[in-house]
């Protein structure tokens, strides 16, 4: 039987990474399709609580490896340990979501088990051993059907295109394992976390962007934000002039979002920014230039001084509540 | 430091992409082509690691005949020589990876940068493969702390610390959240991210030069690797055209929209 796994993610303070949950839907749906069965896995120094979280899922086993040389996340520490039990499980199957974690572990993974890997999973057709992956090409100007031949299947999972799994789903068993360790020639030295009270970029209900046309001045992208309860966006232009955190990046090589409303303003909409936004449910562009890109895929576009646009709309919002 | 970069060839970031009417690949006419812009900045971050610890640069290309454009390109931007793997089948990323296995165990650099991922599969995974089959360690998505336009970059500091006894290298890597910073024991593979520096052009005396810098041709076969690809393209299509929207023309008509009927505030 299709044996499907996927990777637990976990935050720097012991959390479960909500783009997990995401993942295991994916993975319910591939074991579904490919008429096998699903099983979490989730290592590092101290998984227990994340680990007993992961239970109400649906899955028939939640793996947990805690080992103390797994304390900081390393490509080259857990590779071993994630390949390692997927063997001994067998798996056919091993995902994980689209995180910056996930793009950095799996294809390691992929190298240990010589497995063919695909990167951005947006779909899964077919069914039994004819199992094809559909994933974003070009900055997503192209979408591609994927076979991939090697027994073991590697995939990373991209969180906006499958729902949140729901937990309560029975007990799943979990299981201890001790993870492989290995030696490693890369050392953790630390980790600068932007913080921030706003919701998460990839999380969101409702993203508000800004663009170079911002001119670095982001009080009324923020403001407008903070009044509908949304995070902060940014087109390249902005992160790599220092306005605002690389963070905040959305595109085709910053962070992938699809909220209910989208919200950019001061942005042309270059190929590579759609490529982080367009799939949101409704978007609305405000630019000075009736030119602009960005207007062809917003639902709603106003030509006009985002200056003037950003108050005008806080102040007429204020009046709905 | 000997520090070899991959330089591969990739239609440039600008074009416009367009899927056959069959959905077996792209339409080629038209379209031009450019070193891939993550390669172009490992090629900048080499020379300037190589500036400040001599040595030199050696770029790798796999594809057919027309990726010595891309090697060229790297060459007049500063890079001492170069090796083009000639293949014209299909490739993917576990070939690729297979291939700069055998050029590395070959070259034996200290270290080796690829971009973080290639502008048209968008893949992100052959650094990876390759620390992974060489057993060495890895920084992904290496960036920098301070903006594109700070001065730091305008004096073309290099992002990648070197230790001083030369024996492993500090990356700051962009990652969800935050920065990671990592120490890697040379030699080890690192892959680049869009801020880790802003490459230079071309000069013409280095365009010049270029012409006489020596390209060494490598194949699968002279390399003893199998690249048949295990990763099959089935079928591209384009993605579903979204419903042209409407322009509104005051703030209190916008708001109503959204409130009525996208139902959204
Ligand atoms: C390999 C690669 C990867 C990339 N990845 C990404 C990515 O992930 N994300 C990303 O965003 N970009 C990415 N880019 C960059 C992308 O191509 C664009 O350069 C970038 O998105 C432009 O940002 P912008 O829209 O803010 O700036 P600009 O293109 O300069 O647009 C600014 C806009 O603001 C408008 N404007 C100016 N003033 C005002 C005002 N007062 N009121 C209203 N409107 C105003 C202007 O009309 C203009 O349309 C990538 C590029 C490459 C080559
Ligand atoms: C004729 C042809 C047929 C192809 N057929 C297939 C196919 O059947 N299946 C398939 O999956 N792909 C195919 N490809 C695409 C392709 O070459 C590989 O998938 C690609 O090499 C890996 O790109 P990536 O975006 O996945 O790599 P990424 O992992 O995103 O790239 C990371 C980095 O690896 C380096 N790199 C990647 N490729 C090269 C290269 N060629 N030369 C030097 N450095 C490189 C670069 O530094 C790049 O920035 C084909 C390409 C060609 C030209």
């Amino acid at each position: 039987m299709p044996i499907v796994l996927i990777v637990a993610e976990q935050q720097p303070d012991g959390n479960l990474r909500k783009a997990t949950l995401n993942a295991i839907s994916a993975g319910k749906q591939l074991a579904e399709k490919a008429g096998g069965e699903l099983h979490i896995a989730l290592v590092g120094k101290d998984p227990a609580k994340a680990g007993d979280e992961l239970k109400g899922f649906g899955a028939k086993a939640v793996h947990v490896g805690a080992a103390p040389e797994l304390e900081h996340y390393l490509a080259e520490t857990y590779a071993p340990a994630i390949a390692a039990l997927a063997q001994e499980l067998k798996a056919d199957y091993i995902g994980m979501a689209s995180t910056a974690q996930g793009k950095d572990l799996l294809p390691r993974v992929a190298g240990r088990l010589r497995a063919a890997m695909a990167t951005d999973v947006m779909a899964i057709n077919g069914s039994g051993a004819d199992i094809t992956f559909t994933r974003p090409m070009w900055a997503g100007n192209v979408f591609a059907d994927v076979k991939l031949t090697t027994p073991v299947k590697v995939l990373t999972l991209r969180a906006t295109e499958f729902t949140a799994a729901a937990g309560g789903q029975g007990a799943s068993e979990v299981k201890a394992f001790s993870p492989k360790v290995e030696a490693s020639k890369t050392k953790f030295v630390d980790f600068k976390e932007v913080k921030s009270a706003r919701p998460e970029l990839t999380e969101a209900r409702v993203v508000v962007s800004g663009g170079r046309g911002t001119k670095g001045d982001f009080k009324e992208i923020e403001g407008l934000a903070d009044d509908l309860g949304a995070a902060v966006g940014a087109s390249r232009a902005v992160c790599d002039a220092g306005w605002v955190p690389n963070d905040l990046q959305v595109g085709q090589t910053g962070k992938v979002v699809a909220p209910a409303l989208y919200i950019a303003a001061g942005i042309s909409g270059a190929i590579q920014h759609l490529a982080g936004m367009k799939s949101s449910k409704t978007i609305v562009a405000i630019n000075k230039d009736p030119e602009a890109p960005i207007f062809q895929v917003a639902d709603y576009g106003m030509v006009a001084d985002l200056f003037k646009v950003l108050p005008e709309l806080r102040a007429e919002l204020a009046k709905l509540k | 430091m000997k520090i070899l970069v991959t330089a591969k060839r990739v239609e440039d970031p600008e074009s416009k992409i367009k899927v056959k009417p069959d959905g077996s690949g792209i339409v080629q006419e038209g379209l031009k082509y450019k070193i891939n812009p993550f390669d172009e900045i490992g090629v900048e971050e080499g020379l300037r690691l190589v500036a400040k610890h001599q040595g030199e640069v050696v770029v790798v290309s796999i594809g057919g005949k027309e990726v010595q454009e891309q090697l060229r390109h790297a060459l007049a931007m500063g890079a001492h020589r170069a090796v083009w793997v000639n293949h014209t089948g299909p490739v993917d990323q576990l070939g690729i990876a297979g291939l700069l296995q055998k050029v590395v165990e070959k070259e034996q650099p200290d270290l080796v940068v690829l971009g973080k991922q290639s502008i048209d599969d968008d893949q992100n995974q052959v650094g990876q493969y390759l620390a992974e089959f060489l057993g060495w360690g890895q920084a992904t998505f290496a960036s920098k702390v301070e903006s594109m336009e700070s001065e730091q970059e305008k004096n073309k500091v290099p992002a990648i610390v070197v230790s001083a006894d030369k024996k492993s290298v500090q990356v700051i890597r962009e990652v969800d959240n935050g920065l990671a910073t990592v120490e890697c024991q040379l030699p080890a593979v690192v892959t680049t991210d869009l801020r880790l520096n802003q490459p230079r052009y071309a000069s013409l005396p280095g365009i010049m030069k270029a012409k006489s810098k020596p390209i060494e041709e490598l194949s699968p076969a002279k390399l003893g690797v199998d690249v048949t690809p295990a990763i099959q393209v089935l079928k591209m299509s384009s993605p579903p055209p979204r419903k042209a929207g409407i322009k509104v023309e005051d703030v209190p008509s916008l708001v109503a929209k959204l409130h009525n009927e996208a139902k959204v505030v």
